[in-house]
């Protein structure tokens, strides 16, 4: 893998840590006008997503983290992993629970996810922005209301719960912002 | 494509006043402006600083010339020549210097003043910063402080002894471990890394620093202190925890001042870095005799960027390097 430098430190690069993978996320360059060049930065940890601050002197090397992010096709889990499929080359990956973490709740069968890999094995999934899922459970609403006021939760097929206006009906698809878990509207069918 | 200037339009206009309350302040004092080139046959030797330097078509030698890192030695080959108190502002070049706030191209507020010792000094900063800042925004002028008192009110760490399990210890509470590796027993790379990570923070806001009595370790171009081989009387100035100057009782004797070109020179070669010559002319000045003076330098574009409450050099200049 290749080794950067610290002029080479800018956001979004990869590098390892403590034997941890991470990605910066600031570099700020600290230099008093006589003496010894630093650089600060802040960098996130792709295993856990924690941000840290850490000092390099400046002209030291740092090696990279062999990380890319791939678009991939959720398959099927089998209750221990989760399976992906880069759609070119046919390519299978299996993510354990740590992996998929938050995710997970939002994964339908063939959508298409971004899985960041290290060293080949995924390390962490993010599914699309916008999902669009059944609700499977919810208390049947007040006719009439169209106003969306209130709310009520609803259980959707991947088993994730959100907040919907109190006119969406069990059954009823409904696209979700996964940033925020928010409902966004109802799906016409 | 970014052709645009990157600071705001009344930032040039802020730029242009600033400039002229500082001819103002040096003229009512009868400090007299000069020049001195940016391109030079010499560079300063220290280790911390990376030059730009390219070669002059001057057969047949084509010698190689260095864009100026500080318009040091020239202004002191005028003061040994006999110009008295000058001031000038210059362009200043330090290569891989690029950040929040670092320009590799800078504009230097230089000054010299014979016969001021570094606390006169200290206070015609403090009646500069009233001069400039006040009418902008406020600004609280504090007495100015040892290095030591600073460093050992913030950290409970004596600068000057050099404990190193203390040292270690201390960077492992405030979580900055890294330090360990970093400096390992390196006295003054320690001081940098706790001076800049720990002690510039916990500055406060608004107000104005003076630094005085740097470790001796750290004169630079600094005289020693005559009663305490253990100072340089050195002071810097900061601002909302910014470095804005560094100021030197200026040292005079050449033999020294050929000393420590000559460490500064092997410790270059040791570690690998670009091989610099000495200024032999500066030095021939010395030996002319330089007179008892005080002198300061002052980054303008951080001062700006400080006068505007701006967060980064960037927003202070017009073409910072990356559309330049």
């Amino acid at each position: 893998m290749a080794t950067y430098s610290t002029n080479e430190f800018k956001a979004g690069l990869k590098i390892m840590l403590d034997s941890d993978p991470y990605s910066i996320v600031e570099n700020e360059f600290v230099k008093p006008g006589k003496g010894q060049a630093f650089n600060r930065v802040k960098v996130r940890n792709l295993k856990n997503g924690r941000v840290i601050e850490r000092t390099f002197k400046s002209g030291e090397t740092v090696e990279g983290a062999d990380v890319v992010e791939i678009d991939m096709q959720y398959l099927y889990n089998d209750g221990e992993f989760w399976y992906f499929m880069v759609p070119d080359t046919f390519e299978q990956y299996q993510a354990d629970a740590n992996a998929v973490a938050e995710a997970k709740q939002w994964l339908k069968e063939q959508d298409m996810c971004v899985v960041t890999l290290w060293n080949d094995s995924p390390l962490s999934v993010s599914p699309p922005n916008f999902v669009e899922l059944a609700i499977t459970e919810t208390d049947p609403g007040l006719k009439g209301d169209t106003s969306g006021g209130g709310g009520k939760p609803a259980t959707l097929e991947t088993g994730a719960v959100v907040r919907v206006p109190l006119f969406v009906q069990t059954g009823e698809v409904i696209k979700v912002d996964t940033r925020s878990g928010e409902y966004v509207s109802r799906v016409k069918e | 494509m970014d052709w645009r200037p990157r600071c705001a339009l009344d930032v040039m206009h802020e730029r242009a006043e600033m400039l002229i309350a500082v001819r103002q302040f040096f003229q009512q004092r009868a400090v007299l402006e000069v020049e001195t080139p940016l391109l030079c046959h010499a560079t300063g030797t220290d280790p911390q600083l990376d030059f730009f330097s390219t070669r002059f078509n001057d057969p047949p030698d084509n010698p190689r010339l260095f864009l100026q890192t500080s318009p040091e030695f020239a202004m002191k080959r005028l003061l040994a020549a006999g110009s008295g108190c000058i001031y000038q502002i210059c362009k200043a070049f330090r290569n891989s210097e690029s950040g929040r706030f670092h320009n590799p191209e800078f504009t230097i507020l230089e000054w010299y003043r014979l016969d001021f010792t570094l606390q006169d000094l200290m206070q015609e900063v403090a009646e500069l910063f009233e001069h400039l800042v006040l009418p902008r925004r406020a600004l609280q002028i504090l007495p100015p402080i040892s290095y030591q008192d600073i460093f050992q009110q913030t950290t409970g760490l004596d600068p000057l002894v050099f404990d190193l399990p203390m040292w270690q210890a201390f960077v492992r509470r405030e979580n900055l471990h890294e330090a360990i590796e970093i400096c390992v027993e390196d006295h003054g790379v320690w001081l940098d890394f706790i001076f800049s990570h720990v002690v510039q923070p916990k500055m406060k806001a608004g107000c104005l620093y003076r630094v005085y009595h740097y470790p001796a370790l750290q004169s630079a171009l600094a005289r020693i202190h005559p009663e305490n081989p253990r100072l340089a009387e050195r002071f810097e100035v900061f601002v909302d925890g910014v470095e804005l100057g560094n100021g030197f009782r200026e040292l005079t004797d050449a033999d020294e001042q050929a000393q420590r070109f000559d460490r500064e020179v092997a410790w270059r070669r040791q570690h690998g870095l670009p091989e610099v010559e000495k200024d032999r002319r500066f030095l021939a000045a010395l030996q002319a005799g330089l007179p008892e003076c005080s002198g300061i330098a002052i980054g303008l574009d951080r001062l700006l960027m400080i006068l505007l409450n701006k967060t980064s050099i960037d927003e202070a200049l017009t073409f910072p390097v990356t559309r330049a």
